[in-house]
């Protein structure tokens, strides 16, 4: 018995370095080796060379004159991600998609059944960094107002940065929130 | 919807066909053969043995094998409660968090050292990286190697012919470990981390957005972490919200790395089992017994998470997406319910959208998964809880036709099959007994919302809340409905335990009984007895295990998700 213990500590002594050390460091060699931009979050620095944001982060967006991301059930906090948790029968929830549902027909002058309900339900960790293009169409005629340019530019920008499906059926077809809106700031 | 279909039937093929020659590589290496990789691999084999002290050549037998299965996985036990019970004090802790409470830390370790990979903290905010390294990825490699180890034991006991030796529990647990599951992790770590998951030792990164305002973004060792998390059946996270977030699981590339992962090593293992017993005919009709159960599950889930949520299309929001609350609009309701039913029949209990709000029947499907837990099931364990439900089915055709019942040969007596209700009786009364138990704590609590708070989400949903938890816990898997409010003594304890006991008894109840099939003498098969390896015995086993393996628990999911499916008030 006191042999099996023996084996039992050295085997896990020596798999705990392997694993627990070994291993990461070697995909941590072969990640900043390869893909530098991404092992470090896929930040986005604006030319002053400060950090804007993650293009995988959703953040909080509210003024008129940008596209809006979906909501989010942790207040687009990347520090400590979440989702609802809230049950399809749930009162709060559905109180609170009603709530967002009337608010944001009433931001984009539309009626409710226009409205995608990506924008009115937070997604899986509360930092989804998409929407569909149907909620980038919605959002096009206001944020072309509020920054005064011709719609058909913003929409000509917004077709630019929607992402078909990979390989033209993997996942959905979406809009890059932040980076549609760096893109506004630059027109 | 047709493009999502079309994801969802590509997924799942490309999984099937890549297991094949997956089967084949992992036979090879677990009968002592040669691979392409050896001049790679068999160097650090060797290495890790001869540090263990471990003679190669030693074989055990049944006890002796789950000797050092037991022994080794607790002292990994006790290594590891010590990581993240002093974490505070130890190295690569930038972001300063502290240890880890006793009753969390009971809990994680036994949820990690048992390949379950329930997680009662949030990886952001509750372990270092030093902890997320050599306490979890340490891991989810040695656990899921253990059961791919103890699989490897069982076949091989049930190709044996009156010997008690069933091979060498370190040699096999080291093979899977260095032969299989480390390339392949490093393999999807490099996927993952180009397609956008991230892979430093920085600490968060500090943002000010367009709006003017501070955005803390939490990064870390996570590519590593989300590989071996997948190929083990782990399921784990390094975020909280695990594989829905956006730095765990980037696009859809990664999302069809990431599903493949999770199912590929379980399918795998039945194609290692017909090569290691030469009975390729029953691998397929184990397989395709599985995708018989599968295949509808996943059908029945897209379909009802494309339908939506009645009373959101009451309200008016144009849903033509589907259910979309926490789900990521990259993979959309499709391959957001592929992954939910891969992750649960598969014990890995990794999530891509959140469970807890998934539409009632929809996720009545991640329930069954984990009540059935053999449909390829965890690494390893899928087939030893498969085993179980093979020995009865023999049993009831057997009784049927009035013959012996007999598995490849071998008789299947009263032993066998005392260990075999035990190990299948055990998973439902670790589900329903606790579950009733914390219906009673909360129907006898005065103002239970203030003074246990466990429940987001009230009705039907708070009850199906509790009874998932328990689920997932029995079956090892490690998802939750995660408006549980879980981190307490209660629900620390008692799912820490019910890990424990549901990990071992189903390993070590189908060990002993290999060890007992292995002693007895193949007799060769006539006209006369009962084929395995036949349809007649797939539609039986298919039989068996939906009628026994569900029906125990109908009545739960009549309280739960049916009844909160009627209450919406949809067909």
């Amino acid at each position: 018995m006191l042999n099996e213990v023996r084996k039992g500590i050295r085997f896990t002594a020596v798999t705990m370095l392997l694993l627990g050390g070994g291993y990461p460091l070697v995909s941590w060699g072969i990640a900043q080796l390869l893909f530098p931009a991404q092992a470090e979050g896929s930040l986005i620095r604006n030319r002053s060379g400060h950090v804007v944001g993650s293009r995988l982060i959703a953040q909080a967006f509210t003024r008129p004159e940008f596209f809006h991301p979906r909501p989010s059930g942790v207040d687009y906090n990347a520090a400590s991600t979440g989702g609802t948790n809230y049950g399809p029968s749930n009162p709060d929830h559905l109180k609170a998609v009603g709530e967002r549902l009337d608010a944001r027909a009433r931001l984009e002058g539309v009626s409710p059944a226009q409205v995608p309900s990506e924008l009115v339900t937070a997604s899986g960790a509360g930092l989804d960094p998409h929407i569909p293009p149907a909620a980038a169409a919605l959002q096009a005629p206001r944020v072309a107002q509020a920054r005064g340019v011709p719609l058909e530019r913003v929409q000509a920008l917004v077709r630019a940065h929607t992402e078909p499906p990979t390989f033209g059926f993997l996942g959905r077809e979406r809009v890059n929130v932040l980076e549609l809106n760096l893109a506004l700031e630059e027109l | 919807m047709l493009t999502e279909s079309v994801a969802v039937a590509f997924t799942i093929l490309f999984t099937i066909a890549t297991s094949l020659p997956l089967g084949r590589y992992m036979a090879r290496v677990f009968q002592g053969e040669r691979t392409f990789l050896d001049p790679l691999l068999l160097p650090l084999e060797r290495l890790v043995l001869r540090l263990t002290g471990v003679d190669p050549a030693e074989s055990q037998d049944w006890k002796h094998y789950a000797r050092s299965l037991l022994v080794s996985n607790v002292v990994m036990w006790l290594c590891t409660f010590a990581v993240v019970s002093l974490q505070k004090w130890l190295p690569l802790n930038p972001d300063g968090i502290g240890n880890l409470e006793p009753t969390l830390a009971f809990n994680t370790v036994s949820s990690f050292t048992t390949n379950t990979n329930l997680q009662h903290y949030s990886g952001e905010t509750g372990l270092s990286y030093l902890s997320q390294m050599f306490a979890i990825t340490f891991l989810q490699f040695v656990t899921a190697a253990t059961g791919i180890a103890a699989c490897v034991a069982i076949i091989r006991g049930l190709g044996g012919d009156r010997q008690s030796q069933l091979g060498n529990f370190y040699v096999d647990v080291t093979r899977a470990t260095v032969r299989l599951l480390l390339p392949l992790a490093i393999v999807v770590g490099a996927l993952l981390v180009w397609q956008g998951t991230p892979m430093t030792f920085e600490d968060a990164a500090k943002a000010t957005t367009l709006e003017g305002t501070e955005q803390v973004i939490a990064r870390g060792v996570v590519a590593a972490e989300v590989a071996i998390k997948q190929l083990g059946t782990n399921g784990g996270g390094y975020f909280g919200p695990n594989s829905s977030h956006p730095y765990e699981n980037p696009t859809p590339l990664s999302n069809l790395v990431q599903t493949w992962s999770i199912a590929v090593i379980p399918m795998a293992m039945i194609w290692t089992l017909g090569a290691m017993l030469r009975r390729q005919r029953l691998a397929v009709v184990l397989f395709a017994t599985m995708l018989a159960i599968y295949l509808p599950m996943v059908g029945f889930a897209v379909a009802r998470e494309a339908a939506g949520n009645p009373v959101i299309a009451r309200l008016g929001a144009d849903q033509s997406t589907g259910s979309m609350e926490g789900k990521e609009v990259r993979f959309g309701a499709g391959l957001s319910a592929l992954w939910g039913v891969t992750t649960t029949v598969t014990s890995n209990g990794s999530v891509n959208s959140m469970h807890d709000s998934w539409t009632p029947l929809g996720g009545l499907m991640p329930l069954v998964g984990m009540w059935l837990n053999n449909i390829f099931g965890g690494v390893g364990v899928g087939f030893v809880n498969m085993l179980v439900f093979i020995v009865v089915a023999v049993f009831v055709a057997g009784m049927m036709i009035g013959r012996t019942p007999e598995f490849l040969g071998k008789k299947v007596e009263a032993k066998e099959m005392k260990l075999a209700s035990l190990a299948l009786l055990w998973h439902p009364l670790a589900i329903l007994v606790p579950t009733a138990i914390a219906c009673h704590v909360w129907a006898t609590t005065p103002d239970p919302e203030t003074a246990l708070g466990w429940l987001e989400n009230p009705g039907p949903h708070g009850f199906t809340e509790m009874l998932y938890e328990w689920s997932s816990a029995a079956a090892n898997n490690g998802s939750g409905f995660e408006g549980l409010g879980d981190n307490t003594p209660f629900w620390n304890i008692g799912t820490g335990l019910a890990m424990l006991f549901s990990r071992y008894i189903p390993i070590l109840a189908p060990l002993a009984l290999a060890g007992f099939l292995a002693r007895k003498p193949t007799a060769p098969e006539t006209a006369g007895s009962l084929r395995a390896d036949s349809a007649t015995f797939g539609f039986t086993l298919w039989a068996v295990v939906v009628v026994l393996g569900l029906l125990m628990f109908l009545p739960v999911a009549v309280l739960g998700p049916i009844a909160e499916h009627l209450a919406l008030g949809s067909f």
